[in-house]
């Protein structure tokens, strides 16, 4: 074990990736000679070489689109989004083209590209640098799509979707690049996809969690200091979800919240809670609570940011509001005085 | 089935090989457009007669490893790289023979063993994946190549001129053909595209352009070759356009009015068909009475592929679920 920053785990991730298996490559905007926008690629073209590790032209189209063909043809490229909003602009490759290379191909074909995309709020980025997403990839049959809540699970879930055999998407936290953790490096560290991680075991609430919301929800368990007890499950992967693991720990806690870095509408814990009450109806303590974002844009000013994803504070309260009353507590921007 | 690609597809360099091709993919398309019509086929479908020299050319001067991304007018394309005509109406028609099993559709033909990856329904999308295949030979130096198929229409999208600047400051071993038809979709090209000879836009990415006679077999074939050429020997990219015109509508439910009256007519007087007979029976390689036979015995396969796939099965639903992941 070591303890990295998310960052370094990444570059460590790619460097083992690049180190076992000659046919990965690097594409990306100022990925090789400045090392990333977030030093996620740092030093892997002094180590891997131009050919592999290349900086692109501005020109998401072009290098995404490349990278399917790439794949198609059998590299496994790995493409770096420096923010996940510019994959907009290039969405027709993934979502149109490489989700079906292997539905029209009858399996002949397969596009095994993985694309890295830095995504959330948090920084201080506005509205046009600081969403999640994950909505663009999480309906589309034919994607996969992982969320690292760390360090650990940077190194783990970009080596697993790097060896995947057709296109996944792996958003990373941007707020969580600088944060530490320890990692177990080489092939025990690979996290599989598809599978949910417990990072905290309690019997009064199963609080799922992905990406950011998972250190999220730790701090609030420890803001609880012992008032409630939690199942904290780190989905880790949002397509395919780990619906067992889920399934069992709301089965023996009996309550359900989700946290989620997403707008309230449509958000991915609509999911989860869908197929849980469906799953476990009659069984349930309390009625299923999402802990989101609320339906607007990213703001920019510092307090208004720190509002709008939920908090610790936030996650904690509206937990114990649901253990005291068995209710589910509003949102924070439909209740009437200070929250 | 794929032993028969390779076989027609080495057939494209006899003699008399465009030719039958050409005249294949004309009775396939007439025969597609008789399917829709009696309610066989789903959608839409896009015939490309008119453009045939385009396909067989492209396909004579590539080899079965290089790769070739084309779009939804891509039946002539499909069987020029050596689909057969019962795979292709098979997937025209939804049949678990079709090339993509019936997951795809007039669309989305696809047959990787010749070059042929599945063909791309959203204007200008094969661009930027044919200069990943040319990234993927590049890296590896299999010595492979790309050529990007696609129409005027496509030469105004992002993805055009992303993908040629991509190609050209990596010198990737790519070739775009676009296919000037003239019209992208129902408009005139002169209401929508500002040069009159789309070639010229290489000069923006540094990259040779060349106008090439697409109604002329041979042309075409001798040009993708040269580029190929270059692309192989490091020499990077190159922009093709080749004249041509679209008999139909753009798809099924366009009549082509607005096309000015006597345009037809002048391409059929130029139709590459007709041109490379009158070359085969001036050079001496055919008579007219060969080429007739021809033109009936290809006319019986094509009728006989027709009811070959309208009496295959219907895909199983548990199909739908397959190969969603690989």
């Amino acid at each position: 074990m070591t303890k990295v920053r998310m960052r370094q785990a990444v570059v460590q991730a790619l460097a083992d990736e690049l180190e076992s298996d000659p046919t990965v490559i690097l594409l990306g905007e100022d990925i090789a000679a400045a090392g990333g926008a977030f030093k996620a690629t740092e030093g892997l073209l002094d180590r891997f070489g131009p050919v592999r590790v290349r900086d692109t032209p501005i020109s998401e189209m072009a290098f995404l689109g490349a990278a399917v063909g790439a794949a198609m043809a059998g590299l496994r490229p790995v493409v770096e989004m420096m923010f996940v909003e510019f994959t907009g602009v290039a969405l027709d490759q993934l979502v149109t083209e490489a989700a079906k290379v292997s539905y029209l191909s009858r399996g002949e074909l397969t596009a095994p590209l993985t694309v890295r995309a830095s995504a959330g709020a948090g920084l201080g980025f506005g509205c046009q640098h600081s969403q999640f997403l994950d909505h663009w990839f999480r309906a589309t049959p034919g994607l996969k799509l992982a969320v690292p809540s760390g360090a650990r699970t940077a190194y783990g879930l970009l080596r697993a979707a790097i060896r995947d055999p057709g296109p996944v998407v792996v958003l990373e936290p941007r707020v969580l690049y600088g944060e530490r953790e320890d990692v177990e490096f080489g092939e025990a560290g690979i996290v599989p996809l598809g599978r949910a991680h417990r990072v905290a075991s309690g019997d009064d609430v199963t609080l799922v969690a992905l990406g950011a919301t998972v250190p999220t929800g730790v701090a609030a368990l420890q803001q609880a200091a012992g008032a409630w007890s939690a199942d904290i499950v780190d989905l880790q992967t949002l397509v395919p979800w780990d619906r067992e693991t889920v399934v069992e720990s709301v089965r023996h806690t009996g309550r359900l919240v989700v946290v989620e870095e997403a707008p309230y509408s449509g958000g991915w814990g609509s999911e989860i809670c869908d197929y849980v009450a469906g799953e476990l109806f009659g069984e349930l303590k309390a009625p299923a609570l999402r802990v989101t974002t609320p339906d607007a844009p990213v703001p920019y000013s510092q307090p208004l940011e720190e509002r709008f994803v939920p908090s610790p504070e936030l996650v904690a309260s509206q937990v114990s509001q649901l253990l005291a009353t068995g209710r589910r507590p509003a949102p924070w921007w439909e209740q009437s005085g200070p929250q | 089935m794929n032993g028969e690609r390779q076989l027609r597809r080495a057939a494209l360099a006899t003699p008399l090989g465009p030719f039958e091709r050409m005249t294949e993919i004309r009775a396939v398309e007439e025969r597609i457009q008789i399917l829709y019509n009696e309610g066989h086929v789903r959608g839409s479908t896009h015939l490309s007669n008119g453009q045939e020299a385009v396909a067989v050319g492209v396909a004579a001067a590539a080899r079965p490893t290089d790769i070739v991304t084309c779009t939804y007018r891509g039946h002539g394309q499909a069987l020029a790289l050596g689909l057969t005509p019962t795979e292709v109406i098979g997937e025209i028609t939804g049949r678990s023979i079709g090339c993509a099993g019936g997951h795809g559709g007039s669309m989305h033909l696809a047959g990787p063993d010749v070059g042929l990856w599945p063909t791309f329904a959203i204007v200008g999308a094969g661009l930027p994946v044919a200069v990943g295949a040319a990234l993927a030979t590049q890296v590896t130096q299999a010595g492979h190549a790309a050529i990007a198929v696609f129409g005027d229409g496509a030469a105004n999208i992002g993805a055009f001129h992303e993908s040629l600047n991509l190609a050209a400051i990596w010198r990737l071993p790519v070739v775009f053909v676009c296919e000037n038809n003239l019209y992208g979709e129902y408009t005139r090209i002169q209401l929508s595209t500002p040069v009159s000879d789309l070639a010229d836009r290489a000069a923006a990415y540094a990259i040779p352009g060349l106008v090439v006679d697409g109604q002329d077999v041979a042309a075409v074939t001798s040009a993708v070759r040269e580029a190929l050429d270059r692309a192989r020997n490091d020499g990077g990219p190159t922009l093709l356009e080749m004249k041509t015109y679209r008999y139909s509508g753009h798809s099924k439910s366009d009549p082509a009015t607005y096309r000015p009256a006597g345009e037809l007519d002048q391409w059929l007087r130029r139709d590459p068909i007709t041109l490379e007979a009158s070359k085969l029976i001036e050079n001496g390689t055919a008579t007219e009475e060969q080429l007739s036979a021809i033109r009936s015995l290809i006319a019986a396969k094509v009728q006989q592929a027709a009811a070959d796939a309208l009496a295959a099965p219907e895909p199983e639903a548990a199909e739908m679920l397959m190969h969603v992941h690989p």
